[in-house]
């Protein structure tokens, strides 16, 4: 499992996350809901161990499987289960999502070798699963991609990558009715079929209606302000975060 | 790669002129006429040479560029005889260049040639099938030695036309003492489908360090050609002063592709030049890895109406080199078009500078230039720069330029970091991509051990 105690992260001399504590079980899907400054990213990009984040190691815990996460960097926690879905990915150019993803997964998975074509066959499955063509495969990561094409991209990642544990930060915005249909489908045909945990990080709760959380989390000024399952969105929908 | 058996072959060369040569260290009129001589080569020839070398002594060193001044003239062999390069054993080959062929899978036998040392392969063989479908097609491919002696007057009627020996003090001192390169002409209305490469015949005496090359396409015609190879071109001499001068007649093609890595002392100063005849097309592919400083920038004239031309330029600097590299396009007559693409990597310190001229003369009106030169910098200490020139005399014209300098952001690093892959990997990946718009151009072969050679560079491993 997933387990992060008192967590406390800072950034830019600021501190931002201030004590958290999550538990995700393989196969459990959490969302994690805030208004805008809670923390939300800066808990998405801590855990994956970007270096503009800094944790507070005394007295806090974060493992998978038992495996403390504090002191790997982020290539080895991605090998030991993490996947963090960016908000905003980056493009590189002359790296096609194929040679990009076909390097990952050789990195993640170097018990488990797969032919090229079987790769390739893979790859595709996911592609379509989201609504994208095939061809993207052959074209620059995120290179000339729509907003959305993106978002999509993120999720072939996680279809082909298959992490034990998926923070997704926001994959939701940015995308019409749709898109968001498909793509929370595809993550919950994932989730369990792989018994995948997910951290579903998000402003709406449009997309909690198709990927269903087991745990609600509301995130605010850098705690966790309460816990339950759908309710608590439905109390949001009406209410708004202020009174929680 | 075919193996090629070496017994009874180990002095290589077929040349049947025994005595083993070389002038003497330095350059003087004397070393200019020995050199001359032992070639038995005609009279115009000896002029031509011994009016260059008054050239050379007479043209300063160029101000502008890099550092030159370190370049000692008085201790460089001007002339050896391929035979008396035999001479290195393979132990005075230094480490680092071993280890690189043993990295990138050069076959043993190519790998003394490359080095310097005399065991050849007998790439003959091949060379020979190829030089019978040439010659049926009447095309000629030999080196620039046996052309003067072969064909005197075709080469006489071209030699020294497109690069006269007063354009640059290099092209100067190449005129004087060159040797070896290769000589091709393509006959009117014919294609040579093959890629000629001076790889085939690596054994001929075409990979010196001041070869001569120059291609003849007649109308209609099409050639492409390929010099260099990745593995690392070991040398002891420290100067490599080319000349290659190629013709485009009406309507022709010619590309032109070199990929070339000298070792890290090697100042490789090449001067590279097309004419281009009416609606007549030229391209250079130019990659340079290796060599502590290059100063390079292959140059289409665009002389008939529709004529184009294209420069694709690749650097790669590490620690303790230079790159200087870029392109220069001069439109002569109207509808004609020019595209310079640069593409440079520059790390540990290493340095990379695109330096290119656009002309466009009065006249050349409707005319279209595209330049765009990307760098990118791997750490702090490394730098990239651009000298663009432009010099525009006629108004109906369509000039585009870009220019960007970029480093591996932080960012792209996470964003694979976060997928599993390593710091080092993403970076190289992210190099091979950046490149990939010229790697893509070239033979398979050559791209697949461009990038190895790329990896090679950026981890010291290939993975």
């Amino acid at each position: 499992m997933l387990n992060i105690q008192n967590l406390h992260v800072t950034t830019e001399g600021k501190d931002i996350l201030k004590g958290i504590n999550l538990l995700i079980k393989p196969g459990e899907v959490h969302a994690i809901m805030g208004p805008n400054g809670a923390g939300k990213t800066t808990l998405a990009m801590s855990l994956m161990g970007n270096p503009n984040y800094q944790f507070k190691m005394q007295n806090a815990k974060f493992k998978i499987n038992d495996k403390n996460m504090f002191k790997l960097t982020p290539e080895e926690r991605a090998r030991a289960g993490l996947f963090v879905s960016f908000q905003h990915p980056v493009s590189v150019i002359g790296v096609s999502v194929l040679a990009f993803l076909r390097t990952a997964y050789k990195a993640l998975h170097p018990q488990k070798p797969i032919k090229l074509s079987e790769f390739k066959e893979t790859v595709k499955k996911s592609l379509l699963q989201v609504g994208l063509p095939e061809d993207f495969m052959q074209r620059s990561i995120n290179e000339g991609f729509s907003g959305g094409e993106k978002k999509r991209m993120e999720i072939v990642q996680l279809l082909v990558l298959k992490p034990r544990y998926a923070i997704l930060d926001e994959i939701d915005s940015g995308l019409d009715i749709d898109s968001l249909r498909i793509i929370a489908k595809a993550v919950a045909k994932i989730v369990k079929k792989q018994k995948m945990g997910i951290l579903l990080i998000t402003h709406y709760q449009r997309i909690l209606h198709y990927l269903k959380p087991d745990f609600v989390h509301v995130l605010k000024e850098g705690k966790i302000a309460a816990s339950d399952g759908m309710a608590l969105v439905t109390k949001i929908e009406r209410k708004g975060y202020a009174t929680i | 790669m075919q193996q090629f058996d070496l017994s009874g072959y180990e002095f290589g060369f077929h040349d049947n002129i025994k005595p083993v040569f070389a002038t003497k260290k330095g350059l003087t009129k004397k070393t200019v006429e020995e050199i001359s001589n032992i070639k038995n080569e005609p009279q115009w020839m000896q002029d031509f040479r011994l009016r260059a070398l008054d050239i050379f002594f007479a043209k300063k060193m160029p101000m502008w560029g890099s550092d030159l001044s370190r370049i000692n003239f008085d201790n460089i062999y001007y002339y050896v005889k391929p035979t008396d390069k035999q001479g290195r054993t393979w132990d005075e080959v230094p480490i680092e260049i071993k280890n690189t062929f043993e990295k990138i899978g050069i076959p043993q036998a190519e790998r003394k040639f490359l080095a310097g040392v005399g065991a050849q392969y007998d790439s003959e063989v091949i060379y020979h099938s190829i030089s019978k479908m040439l010659s049926k097609k009447g095309v000629i491919f030999v080196d620039t030695d046996t052309a003067i002696q072969k064909y005197p007057e075709l080469v006489k009627q071209y030699f020294g036309k497109v690069i006269p020996a007063a354009d640059n003090k290099f092209a100067a001192l190449n005129s004087a003492v060159w040797s070896g390169g290769s000589f091709i002409y393509v006959p009117k209305g014919v294609r040579v489908d093959l890629p000629l490469q001076a790889y085939f015949r690596i054994n001929a005496r075409n990979m010196g360090q001041f070869e001569r090359t120059l291609i003849i396409a007649d109308e209609g015609s099409y050639v492409s050609y390929i010099e260099g190879c990745t593995a690392p071109i070991f040398t002891t001499n420290s100067l490599h002063a080319a000349v290659v001068e190629i013709i485009v007649k009406k309507g022709a093609r010619v590309r032109y592709t070199t990929v070339q890595n000298w070792s890290k002392n090697v100042y490789n100063l090449v001067t590279k030049r097309m004419f281009i005849e009416e609606e007549g097309f030229g391209e250079w592919i130019d990659g340079n890895l290796g060599s502590q400083l290059t100063m390079k920038y292959p140059s289409v004239y665009l002389k008939g109406r529709k004529a184009r031309g294209e420069v694709l330029s690749l650097a790669f600097a590490g620690k303790g080199q230079h790159q200087d590299a870029g392109g220069k396009a001069i439109h002569l007559a109207p509808e004609t078009s020019s595209v310079i693409t640069s593409k440079s990597v520059s790390k540990d310190g290493g340095r990379t500078s695109y330096r290119g001229m656009l002309k466009v003369v009065k006249g050349a009106e409707n005319s279209k230039s595209t330049v765009r030169c990307d760098a990118l910098i791997l750490d702090d200490k490394s730098r990239a720069d651009t000298y663009p020139t432009m010099d525009i005399d006629e108004e109906r014209v369509t000039i585009g330029h870009e220019a960007s300098v970029s480093k591996i952001g932080e960012e792209q690093l996470f964003y694979f970091q976060s997928r599993g892959i390593s710091q080092v990997l993403a970076e190289v990946m992210i190099v091979n991509g950046f490149v990939e718009p010229i790697v893509r151009e070239l033979p398979m072969e050559y791209a697949v051990e461009l990038n190895r050679l790329i990896q090679l560079e950026m981890t010291g491993a290939v993975g």
